[in-house]
């Protein structure tokens, strides 16, 4: 049984499937929701791996001692990468190993025939992981408000409104990103390897390990125009009171171009990859 | 029969397995020729991700918590060498234990007239990590040239001593991760987990302060990694520090040793 759902005979209309979707979509919310309740310690773990910013945090600390770095004293610094934290486990998530390996080991054939896009169904397990997340983060955003209550925004609905929209874009624009890499287990054996090069450009052009400012003026221009700094960089900025309303409405705009642009990547890729498909088991 | 055989003719037995096992995995990586190249662009990218966090600090200033610019460049030469050596010889063997131990096919390894954990941690090595050599001289090579001495004849045997060392104390450290997967099975993301911290040895310890100098002193001995070996080419380690550093690493190595066989006894083949 070679290619489960590549000829799909007699499509149901766009619209009927999204109903079905919008439908299923609670219940695979609470499998999500009751799956990383399971793994809680292997979860622990994944959150733990996350410790760069603290540790960047503990140089530039180091690095301040004596006088600030550009606009950046000890406190900004403290601010900036509890914020990086913050943004990172909160918005982070891991469709492209799942996705990549389904496609390789042919689990995928059983999903797609399944009643439902497996890429909905990757959104809404991915998306089940989101509160799990925010309670992680909750004593980190405590300690970033206790700490630098003075530099975050609060004054300015506006922005915080921008914030919250950011962060949605960034969930949005790194899921898709994920899924496009993913896809492209399709069509090379080393979707992973790709996957991996992404990580170490993410790593220096979204924020992660230095603030964008630090950056030399050609590294910055570079980083001001990719897509990385939207997936971190730019909510975090606005967390922290680093844009003015006028930037990070702009910035704003060039986010969800971006996640539209995503999407359609990833979908594209997606699609065409299946046509070729013919792995099975599962 | 292993019993009754000289430590030479062991000694050789060992070498011979070596090299088979050797020639099994360069033939394996070169099998698959794109992911080859795909995997060297990504050792060489891994390079500047490593030196941009150090090229930005330096730009901001001259000496940070008593280390130059290219004083620290050495420390991060012996960040990249052993990141070649721990990514390229012992997490991808290590790893395999972790399948073999979920999949039951470790009972294979087992019956093998041979040391388990030698087979488990020679089965698999990655040669393009190589490259990374290369950049770990040539980051050497710069620094010295910076600093605008070489190093001496001893400070470099030094250095060798601390390296190989290091290179006991990371596969120790694996040995017990790999030790904990017969208890939990899941355990990729302890892996995980190891190398993130692995990360941090790319900066002299004096950088940290408070708890997280203790911890990258004493429970992930980052300063025993890198920062030491760095110290002994510079000719800055007295030799008392090195004498403790060297006790306390075989010790731990006898420990991990320990465990390992103890962990192999609580082993129940999980299927087949």
């Amino acid at each position: 049984m070679t290619g489960a759902g590549t000829s799909t005979p007699a499509r149901p209309g766009f619209a009927s499937e999204l109903g079905r979707a919008a439908r299923a979509f609670p219940t695979l919310l609470r499998i999500g929701v009751s799956e990383v309740v399971a793994y809680r310690a292997e979860f622990v773990v994944w959150i733990l791996t996350t410790n760069m910013p603290l540790v960047m945090l503990a140089i530039w600390h180091a690095v301040a001692a004596d006088g600030p770095v550009g606009r950046f004293d000890q406190k900004a610094f403290t601010a900036y990468y509890l914020g990086v934290l913050a943004v990172r486990l909160l918005t982070s998530n891991w469709a492209v190993w799942q996705l990549s390996m389904e496609i390789r080991d042919g689990t995928l054939s059983a999903k797609l025939l399944r009643p439902i896009h497996p890429i909905i169904a990757l959104c809404a397990d991915h998306l089940s992981a989101v509160p799990m997340r925010a309670a992680v983060i909750s004593p980190v955003v405590a300690i970033l408000i206790w700490s630098g209550w003075d530099r975050l925004l609060r004054h300015d609905v506006v922005l915080l409104l921008v914030l919250l929209a950011s962060l949605v874009g960034a969930w949005l624009l790194i899921f898709f990103a994920m899924v496009l890499m993913g896809s492209l287990a399709f069509f090379v054996e080393s979707a992973l390897g790709i996957f991996e090069l992404w990580i170490g450009i993410h790593a220096i052009l979204s924020g992660y390990l230095v603030p964008l400012e630090a950056l030399p003026r050609w590294l910055r221009g570079a980083a001001d125009v990719l897509p990385f700094r939207f997936m971190l960089g730019f909510p975090v900025e606005t967390l922290v009171g680093l844009l003015d309303r006028h930037a990070a409405l702009r910035a704003l705009g060039a986010q969800w171009g971006y996640v539209a642009l995503a999407a359609l990547a990833a979908l594209g890729v997606w699609r065409a990859g299946l046509r070729r498909f013919s792995a099975f088991g599962g | 029969m292993t019993m009754t055989a000289g430590p030479v003719a062991l000694v050789r037995r060992y070498a011979g397995l070596f090299r088979a096992q050797l020639a099994v995995s360069a033939l394996t990586a070169m099998q698959y020729r794109a992911d080859f190249v795909v995997r060297g662009l990504i050792a060489i990218l891994w390079m500047a991700v490593t030196l941009a966090p150090i090229l930005v600090v330096f730009g901001a200033r001259h000496t940070v918590a008593g280390w130059t610019f290219p004083e620290s460049l050495v420390v991060v030469g012996w960040f990249t060498l052993l990141h070649a050596v721990l990514e390229g010889a012992v997490s991808p063997s290590l790893t395999a234990v972790v399948e073999h131990v979920r999949h039951g096919t470790l009972d294979f390894v087992l019956l093998k007239p041979a040391d388990a954990q030698f087979l488990v941690s020679t089965a698999k090595i990655e040669p393009q990590h190589v490259v990374e050599v290369g950049g770990a001289l040539v980051i050497f090579a710069y620094a010295f040239a910076k600093l605008g001495h070489a190093p001496r004849a001893t400070e470099v045997a030094a250095g060798l001593g601390l390296l190989a060392l290091a290179i006991v104390i990371l596969y120790s450290f694996w040995i017990l991760v790999v030790s904990a997967s017969f208890w939990v099975v899941k355990v990729d993301n302890l892996s995980y987990l190891f190398g993130s911290l692995f990360d941090a040895a790319r900066w002299p310890i004096t950088v940290f302060q408070g708890a997280l100098r203790i911890v990258f002193t004493f429970v992930f001995p980052i300063a025993l990694l890198t920062t030491y070996p760095a110290m002994a080419l510079l000719g800055r380690l007295d030799l008392k520090t090195a004498g403790a550093a060297l006790a306390g690493g075989l010790v731990f190595a006898a420990v991990a040793r320990q465990i390992w066989r103890r962990a192999l006894g609580h082993y129940t083949s999980a299927s087949s």
